[in-house]
């Protein structure tokens, strides 16, 4: 028997970073291939290589013997492969027939003019098989994430694939949806359709697949028929530890005592003015306290339930979670960026009452995003600019508010030496012109001059070379050193692992597990940042 | 809000346009008797004619997410060149409205080469072409107004069936938009695109194709629109045009259709937008309102409505987050 797809030493770098080395793997038809691996190893690279939103940079693909090298998602639909995504890629302004057959349309006779009933009843079949019970001419817009998730799959299902992707197809799906996805994957089976499986939920993998393939920092570790895998060799494969990182060393360990570790802020006269109209309280409280921030059951519907956990002075805490565990959304509560329902945040025992992000800023609390060129650059903007951006308000002259160049260049010019920018690049340079690494110094550069004490980090080493990565975690550990409280949130483990002094473990919305440094053990960490229940 | 309410309340802002318009009819009716006769409705009609094919062209860029500022001017050139012809060459009435309709068209067209080629931001490609094209026109008319024989205007009067040929035109206009857009494939494309242009090309549509294709027939639009203006005014004048994108996009949106692209009808919604307009002009005439206070009323009316599109596409927003825990 001939393999239905043939990945054949697939190779791809980001920006000189390898994050796919010499895959080969050979997928028979008929087989159901469930694919594991931590976030960032090469899973969704390879489904994007797969799909042709990206080309490999080495290595070729085979496809029922012959060469495969798609330029678009259309190549990869007219040889028959469908992918069902975990964002899902519906328009919510169109019906679910319209959804399902956008691009080819059943017509009457030869004009180009929708023959709706035939849509209707095309659409009805595919709905009935994944178990959605809607009418077909109901607009996306008024379902239920659950329910996308099920047209997406009718979606899939409808082009009549030959193989076909489930990527985390049921994280937003409710128990009972879960049950007939699974029963519907037996009935694909069954009819002989390859299907590639991927998903955290380790025991819904191992049920549903013929064969196993384990991917670790772009390598494929592992690859096999089911019966050699049990979930506890899948996590030892998944985590297996990389030993070309160094970290920085800590100078002094983390404030645990009463004896306080923190500067004096440097307060602009004006804001302290600003922030005593505002608060109504004489006192500008910046002195050491503890806990720096304290947040008690924070929860908002369907984002993140019941997190509670505290930040003391001059510790890196880290939160690991897997993509779509609501570590990013966790943060942009946080810093006030979106709203919450239940619990408070305080820092220095004084509650935000209405977080927003001019509040926080005064506060102390600084947040890098975790994409730096949606929002955290103003990439066409200098770097001086962007340097200066978020604390240009205290080069205002006081009286006419006009800027004051002088101390605004040398703030730019020390925290250029300090984040260490590369000095060939000019102030007046748009940031776009930066390699990763530089454009990630000039964000974290903006946010220390700001000089936080709360620090809020999101993915602050994604994408850049391991020199810049080095430097920038001894900037992280510099300002924890300096009394401010660190919060990074990661997906490499290893970071986490290497700089913090505590981490916390979220998944789907919750904080399952807290462990702090001398019982730092990655499985465990995995295994709870894994899903545990299965629904059966 | 949950999401029940977040629905209910959706509804509400869907049905917005009709009720507005319901209110102006019974409003005016009831502040000028002389508004709700059949005489000044079919008058409201004819009136609004041109308008509502105007719209139905700014309409179909709209759903796309994107703008055309340029339909006043295209209807000024259309209207300059193919009145220089009626009057120098002597051309046949029929001749000069098919010819404005494919000079609108051939307008488009740099539009679409402006958007969907090069892809500049269609606000500043068409404020371009605008200016382009009011100079073009002043150029050919030198700035003097052209009256156009009476064999010309006499076409707005020419009646079929009782029904006058303005009004058929608009019917005709909006009843093909109508079925493009909802019954053919590429109709229910642009509606992608308009929601969002990245998926769309993702789920294999010809993004390019479909804004060739709505610049297009904005300009076709835009030049018949302008031929049947130009035979209800007799006559070019260096302000012709002038403002026509305005009440064209305000009928849009009055009518129900989103400035943030992939949601809008042109039936009912645009059609009814184009009347509700003017039969606010109409009733504050009938009502006899100081002029100049037309335009306070009308923006007013613009704003409420904008305002309604922005609240609604911010709960689709919220309907539509992602969500990472079941409830």
């Amino acid at each position: 028997m001939s393999a239905l797809l043939q990945f054949d030493g697939i190779t791809k770098r980001f920006g000189g970073v390898p994050v796919l080395r010499d895959i080969t793997l050979a997928l028979q038809p008929g087989i159901t291939l469930g694919m594991v691996g931590e976030n960032g190893a090469g899973k969704s690279t390879l489904l994007n290589i797969l799909g042709g939103n990206l080309r490999p940079d080495a290595g070729r693909m085979t496809w029922e013997g012959g060469a495969y090298a798609p330029t678009g998602p259309a190549d990869a639909e007219a040889v028959g492969i469908a992918f069902v995504h975990q964002e899902l890629n519906l328009f919510p302004n169109l019906s679910i027939g319209e959804n399902l057959f956008l691009t080819r349309f059943p017509r009457r006779g030869r004009w180009p003019v929708i023959h709706h009933r035939a849509v209707a009843t095309e659409t009805a079949r595919w709905l009935l098989e994944v178990g959605l019970t809607a009418p077909p001419d109901t607009l996306v817009e008024s379902l239920s994430a659950g329910e996308r998730q099920l047209v997406e799959i009718a979606r899939a299902l409808s082009s009549q694939p030959r193989l076909i992707l489930f990527d985390e197809p049921t994280t937003s799906l409710s128990e009972r949806e879960t049950r007939q996805f699974f029963a519907l994957m037996e009935r694909l089976r069954a009819r002989g359709l390859t299907m590639i499986y991927i998903s955290h939920t380790l025991e819904d993998v191992l049920r549903l697949s013929d064969e196993l393939a384990v991917l670790r920092d772009g390598t494929l570790v592992a690859h096999g028929p089911r019966a050699e895998f049990d979930v506890d060799r899948l996590v030892t494969l998944m985590v297996g530890r990389r030993l070309d990182q160094l970290f920085p060393a800590r100078q002094r360990a983390p404030v645990v005592g009463n004896e306080p570790a923190v500067e004096e802020r440097p307060i602009d006269p004006r804001q302290a003015a600003q922030v005593k109209a505002r608060s109504g309280t004489g006192t500008v409280p910046r002195g050491p306290c503890r806990p720096l921030l304290e947040v008690r059951g924070l929860t908002r519907t369907g984002v993140v339930q019941d997190i509670s956990f505290q930040l003391n002075a001059g510790e890196v805490l880290g939160v690991f979670g897997l993509m779509g565990a609501g570590r990013s959304e966790l943060a942009q509560i946080l810093f006030g960026l979106e709203p919450f329902e239940a619990g408070s945040v305080s820092i220095c025992g004084r509650p935000l009452v209405s977080p927003r992000p001019t509040h926080c800023l005064r506060e102390g609390m600084a947040y890098l995003t975790e994409s730096r060129h949606e929002d955290g650059l103003a990439l066409e903007a200098s770097i001086a600019e962007n340097l200066a951006l978020v604390t240009l308000r205290s080069h205002a002259r006081s009286g006419t508010g006009w800027l004051n160049r002088v101390t605004l260049a040398a703030a730019v010019r020390s925290i250029r030496e300090a984040v260490r920018l590369t000095p060939t690049a000019r102030d007046d340079a748009p940031v776009r012109t930066l390699s990763g690494g530089n454009q990630q110094r000039v964000v974290l550069g903006k946010w220390l001059l700001a000089k936080p004490q709360v620090l809020i980090l999101d993915e602050p080493t994604r994408g850049i070379d391991v020199g810049a990565k080095f430097e920038i975690h001894q900037l992280i550990l510099q300002r924890a050193e300096a009394g401010a409280g660190v919060l990074i949130i990661s997906s490499e483990l290893e970071e986490l692992i290497g700089l913090c002094d505590r981490i916390l473990v979220m998944r789907r919305g919750e904080l399952v597990d807290e462990l702090s440094r001398s019982k730092f053990d990655r499985e465990r960490i995995l295994r709870a940042a894994l899903h545990e229940r299965s629904a059966t | 809000m949950n999401t029940a309410r977040r629905h209910a309340t959706l509804l509400m802002l869907n049905n917005v346009p009709m009720v507005l318009f319901v209110a102006a009819l019974f409003g005016f009716g009831a502040l000028a008797p002389s508004f709700l006769t059949p005489a000044n409705l079919l008058n409201l009609l004819v009136q609004a004619s041109a308008t509502a094919i105007v719209a139905t062209g700014a309409t179909f860029v709209l759903l796309t997410a994107g703008v055309d500022l340029s339909v006043g001017s295209i209807m000024f050139v259309a209207a300059a060149l193919s009145g220089k012809l009626l009057l120098t060459q002597d051309w046949s009435p029929p001749l000069v409205f098919g010819s404005m309709v494919l000079l609108g068209g051939v307008c488009g067209l740099l539009n679409g080469f402006l958007v969907a080629r090069l892809g500049l931001i269609a606000f500043i490609a068409t404020l371009g072409t605008q200016y382009l094209g009011r100079g073009f026109g002043m150029w050919l008319t030198e700035t003097r107004a052209m009256n156009l024989p009476e064999n010309f205007t006499q076409l707005a009067s020419l009646r079929l069936l009782g029904v006058p040929l303005p009004v058929l035109a608009a019917a005709l206009v909006v009843g093909l938009a109508h079925g493009l857009l909802m019954h053919t494939p590429v109709g229910r494309q642009v509606y992608a695109v308009g929601q969002d242009a990245a998926a769309a090309r993702k789920a294999g549509i010809n993004v390019p194709a479909v804004l060739w294709l709505v610049y297009v027939l904005c300009g076709l639009c835009a030049g018949l629109g302008g031929a049947v203006a130009l035979a209800q005014i007799g006559s070019v004048a260096p302000t012709f045009g002038m403002n026509r994108e305005f009440s064209a996009i305000a009928a849009a949106v009055l009518g129900g259709t989103s400035l943030f692209g992939g949601r809008g009808r042109v039936w009912p919604g645009t059609a009814f937008g184009a009347v509700l307009i003017q039969a606010v002009e109409n009733g504050l005439h009938n009502a006899n309102a100081d002029p100049y206070f037309y335009p306070l009323v009308t923006g007013g009316i613009i704003f409420v409505a904008v305002l309604l599109d922005s609240v609604r596409s911010r709960l689709l927003g919220a309907l539509g987050r992602r969500r990472i825990r079941p409830n």
